[in-house]
């Protein structure tokens, strides 16, 4: 029996969801009485390999081919499966982002295996298998049954704490033979986002609404945002009329996240777009209507204009920095 | 060639749901029920491309799995301009049960490309799309933000974690799209809505499918403490209270 856990790399450094998917299925496999083995795509070396040990990985799998470097979504399903098998798996966990979300259907169709997608915390029941999941756009949540022998669960991003352990985890280099033949996308283009925080990785995020007035008064908005080492993101309508880039609309039709400070400013705070931040541990709004209902999800409030606002949180932000 | 578009029925996006026989079930009392965002958006896409004569696109096909309640948004959805449609007649039960009604009721259409929303936003599951790429063994590409037919063949657009990717896939495949496929929805014309009454859905009886999932109960959000309110005079305090008491910076 196993818990296996598909990690990511971005040119061959582990993201942090990969600990925080590897902390997340030790502590399952721990319930399970069983092991947690990470398994990994792609050129990584040896070191980096090793850091999946310090959060409970009791064996490494990794597994590189040419026919891996372009994510194919049947590719990449038949490789994962064939090793679930292999290792017996009771659980296979990704992430729930973009690959996650891409891969998890056919792993779930080949496997038959139930899928707990978005879950954001251990599983409530072991037998029956039973995980927490968010639904209606995080309206609500839902104790939902899998009633299969292998499991599927896609771990939302940030909602588990990394756990930190030495473990002298076995690195094994397997060659499942990768069937190049089934290939069928064939990327022309990519465009990587160099050297900016993704929004989805962020732990501390500054966004601004249309109460921003203009495209021209991000400046000390997205200056906060460095301040805290954080990223920018913005409502519906402000990526609608090109203030900002498309990758920043957070809500219900944009991102979803869940960072641990979302500081909105000029944001109403619609049921849609607080569907893309509530899962937030921190909200704090800045809004000159102390009746908008942003203010209802916030912890943290301050009624006023934003544009006399921001100059004085860049301003303390700067003095505590500065210490 | 020939686009699916598969649609799901969920409760507007405004609704404050509430659940009923201890929250086991929603309760759909006053709800409007609307075609899944995403679903509009891949339509309406769907729709710009066929109406393209250049991409060789002839024709636009929705599908849905659901009992007879959902023929509003079937006809809603042939109002806003698709050919026909196709309803399998049972309960969405789970994602697994829905792909495999449509991957069966469709299998013999030859599409060549069958488009599905990232997620619906009643159970945020994001993984109907996948399945019916599995089940029908045909190619997906997840995460689409455009589209479009380039000498006959699918130029794609997808966000990758940590960038984009413009690719070519062979028909036919499955597109999970996302924001981008299209700007705004298009919306029903009055003639669109007379020309709906008539036109073709299909109506198929559901195979045994076991679904592998099943709710056991849904519950409501924490709620969370009262928000404290900071004078606007000392903002600045905020940085304070976020280092010290919150703890987050
Ligand atoms: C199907 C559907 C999906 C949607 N998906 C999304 C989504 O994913 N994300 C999303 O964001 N929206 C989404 N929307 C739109 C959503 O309903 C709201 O229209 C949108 O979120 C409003 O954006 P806003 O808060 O920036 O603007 P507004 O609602 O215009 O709010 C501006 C706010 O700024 C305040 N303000 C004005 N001046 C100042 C000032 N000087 N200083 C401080 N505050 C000021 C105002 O009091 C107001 O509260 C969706 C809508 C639909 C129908
Ligand atoms: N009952 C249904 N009938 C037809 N298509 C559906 C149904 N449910 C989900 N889908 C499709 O699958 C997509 C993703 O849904 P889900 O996987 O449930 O989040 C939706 O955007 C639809 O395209």
């Amino acid at each position: 029996m196993s818990v296996l856990i598909y990690t990511e790399n971005w040119d061959g450094k582990f993201k942090k969801l990969s600990f925080e998917l590897i902390s997340y299925g030790s502590k399952i496999a721990e319930m399970l009485n069983t092991k947690a083995i990470a398994l990994s795509t792609g050129n990584v070396d040896d070191d980096e390999l090793k850091k999946l040990g310090n959060y409970g990985a009791s064996g490494i799998l990794s597994v590189n081919s040419n026919n891996l470097n372009v994510l194919d979504n049947r590719t990449f399903v038949k490789v994962i499966s064939d090793i679930a098998v292999k290792e017996n798996a009771k659980v296979v966990l990704l992430a729930n982002n973009n690959t996650g979300k891409a891969l998890a259907p056919g792993l779930s169709v080949r496997l038959k295996a139930g899928v707990g997608a978005g879950v954001s915390k251990l599983p409530v029941s072991l037998d029956p298998f039973t995980v927490f999941k968010r639904v209606f756009s995080g309206n609500a949540y839902a104790r939902v049954v899998l009633n299969t022998d292998i499991r599927i669960i896609t771990l939302a991003q940030n909602s588990f704490d990394l756990t930190e352990t030495d473990n002298n985890a076995s690195i094994n280099k397997l060659d499942p033979g990768v069937d190049g033949s089934v290939v069928a996308t064939q990327v022309k283009e990519t465009r990587k986002q160099e050297g900016k925080l993704l929004l989805t990785d962020a732990e501390i995020v500054v966004s601004g609404g249309r109460g921003m007035k203009s495209p021209d008064n991000w400046g000390p908005l997205t200056e906060l945002a460095d301040l805290l080492g954080g990223a920018t993101a913005c409502s519906r309508p402000v990526s609608d009329e090109g203030w900002r880039p498309h990758e920043e609309h957070t809500g219900q039709t944009g991102k979803i996240i869940a960072p641990n400070l979302y500081i909105a400013i000029g944001i109403s705070g619609a049921t849609q777009h607080l569907a893309g931040v509530s899962s937030s541990k921190y909200i704090v709004a800045v809004n000159s209507d102390k009746d908008a209902p942003i203010f209802e999800a916030a912890q943290y409030g301050i009624v006023g204009d934003a544009m006399k606002v921001l100059p004085k949180l860049v301003e303390a932000a700067k003095n505590t920095r500065g210490k | 060639m020939k686009i699916l578009v598969c649609i799901s029925n969920v409760p507007d996006t405004t609704t404050k749901v509430k659940f009923v026989e201890n929250n086991t079930k929603l309760d759909t009392n006053g709800i409007q029920w609307v075609i899944n965002p995403w679903d509009e958006l891949s339509l309406t896409r769907a729709l710009e491309l066929k109406d393209d004569s250049s991409t060789g696109i002839t024709s636009v096909t929705v599908a849905h799995v659901g009992e007879a309640s959902s023929e509003p948004t079937i006809r809603k959805a042939l109002a806003i301009g698709a050919d026909n449609a196709i309803r399998v007649n049972g309960e969405p039960v789970d994602a697994y049960y829905v792909a495999a009604q449509l991957s069966e009721a469709v299998k013999n259409e030859n599409f060549d490309i069958i488009l599905c929303g990232i997620e619906s936003s009643d159970h945020n599951g994001s993984t109907v799309g996948g399945m019916i790429s599995e089940f029908l063994d045909i190619a997906s590409v997840s995460a689409v933000s455009s589209l479009s037919i380039e000498n006959g063949e699918a130029v794609i657009s997808r966000e990758i974690d940590g960038g984009k990717e413009i690719l070519t896939v062979p028909v036919p495949f499955v597109a999970v799209v996302q924001k981008g496929i299209a700007k705004e929805p298009r919306i029903a014309a009055m003639r669109g809505i007379m020309m709906a009454r008539s036109k073709p859905v299909k109506v198929v009886e559901p195979i045994a499918v076991d679904p592998l999932t099943s709710v056991e109960a849904f519950e409501m959000p924490e709620t969370r403490a009262a928000c404290k309110f900071i004078d606007p005079a000392t903002a600045g305090d905020l940085i304070d209270i976020l280092q010290n008491e919150a703890k987050v910076i």
